[in-house]
C-alpha cells in the first residue's frame, strides 16, 4: 500500500467506535478474541469482522499460538496518522500564531496613522 | 506574540472539518490579512516555511496560487478559485492541493465584536472518504467526543510505541 493508500484505510478503519474501542484495548497489550469480544455486547463473529477490517488496513496482526491466537497492535500506521492530523493542527496553529503578530503590527501602524492624521493639518 | 485564541478543530459532520479561532483585532484587519499577498506573505504557512509564490486574483471568478517552501527546499503547492466574496464578512472558495486528490470548499465567515474578530472555516470535502484522508478519523456522532476519544487513542498508542 502507499503512503496515501495506508492513510485512507487507517483513517477508514478508525472510523468505527467499536474498533476504535479495540484498538485503545490492544495498545494497552496483546488480547484474544475472546477477551476482546467481554467488554462489548457483541457476538464473537461480529468481532470477528472488525477484527479483519483492522488486520486488512494493516493496524494488527494475530500471534501463531495455535488456539488463542492474540491480536497485537501494529504501532506505525497509527503514529502516522497522527502525525499528520498533528501536521494539519499545527500548520494552522502556527500561522495563525504569525497572523497574531502581524495584526498587532497593522494595529500600531494604524494607531500612528490616525495620531499623524489629527496632528498635522491639510494645506 | 500574543495568542488571543485557541484553535478549535472540530468535524460537525461526516464531509466537513471546522476551524475556529479569534482574533484580537477587527474584521476588516483580518480579512484584508487572508486577502493581500503583501499580507499573506508575512503569516500563511508555520514557523519555518515561507510562501515564495503568492498570486491572488481577488475577485469571483479569479484565485490564488499559493507555493510554500519549508526548511529544506521541500515545497507544497495549492491553488483555489474564488467562487462567493463578500468583504469583509464571508468568502467562498474551492480548493486543491497539488499533491493530493480533490478539491474541497472553503468557506470563511468572520464576526466582529468589542474589536475582536472570529473567524470560522468550514472545509467541506466531496466525501467522508476524502475529508478522512485528509484529516481525521470518521466521527459519526458527538464530533467532540469522538475526537477526544481519538486524541486517548493515539496517545495510548505512542506510549506503546
Amino acid at each position: 500500500m502507499n503512503a496515501a493508500g495506508q492513510l485512507d484505510a487507517t483513517f477508514a478503519a478508525l472510523a468505527d467506535p467499536t474498533r476504535r474501542a479495540i484498538l485503545a484495548r490492544l495498545a494497552a497489550g496483546e488480547a484474544s478474541v475472546t477477551e476482546l469480544a467481554r467488554p462489548f455486547a457483541m457476538s464473537q463473529p461480529g468481532i470477528s469482522k472488525h477484527l479483519k477490517v483492522l488486520e486488512n488496513a494493516g493496524l494488527i496482526s494475530s500471534g501463531r499460538e495455535a488456539q488463542r491466537r492474540p491480536r497485537r497492535l501494529i504501532a506505525k500506521p497509527l503514529g502516522d496518522a497522527s502525525a499528520w492530523l498533528e501536521e494539519f493542527r499545527r500548520f494552522w496553529e502556527q500561522s495563525f500564531q504569525r497572523l497574531d503578530s502581524l495584526l498587532e503590527e497593522m494595529k500600531a501602524q494604524e494607531k500612528t496613522k490616525a495620531r499623524r492624521r489629527k496632528k498635522g493639518k491639510p494645506r | 506574540m500574543k495568542n488571543t485564541g485557541t484553535l478549535q478543530v472540530t468535524m460537525p459532520t461526516d464531509t466537513e472539518i471546522v476551524l475556529t479561532r479569534v482574533f484580537d483585532a477587527p474584521r476588516q484587519m483580518v480579512y484584508d490579512a487572508f486577502s493581500k499577498p503583501e499580507l499573506l506573505k508575512r503569516w500563511f504557512g508555520p514557523h519555518g516555511w515561507s510562501l515564495v509564490t503568492c498570486e491572488v486574483d481577488h475577485r469571483v471568478g479569479g484565485g490564488f496560487r499559493f507555493v510554500l517552501e519549508g526548511p529544506n527546499g521541500q515545497r507544497m503547492g495549492m491553488r483555489g478559485v474564488y467562487r462567493e466574496l463578500q468583504p469583509p464578512t464571508r468568502s467562498v472558495h474551492v480548493e486543491s492541493y497539488d499533491e493530493y486528490p480533490g478539491e474541497s470548499i472553503v468557506t470563511s465567515v468572520l464576526t466582529e465584536e468589542i474589536e475582536r474578530t472570529t473567524l470560522t472555516v468550514t472545509i467541506a470535502y466531496p466525501s467522508r472518504e476524502v475529508r478522512d484522508m485528509v484529516a481525521g478519523s470518521g466521527m459519526e456522532h458527538g464530533a467532540a467526543e469522538s475526537y477526544d476519544r481519538l486524541a486517548e487513542l493515539l496517545t495510548a498508542e505512542k506510549v506503546t510505541a
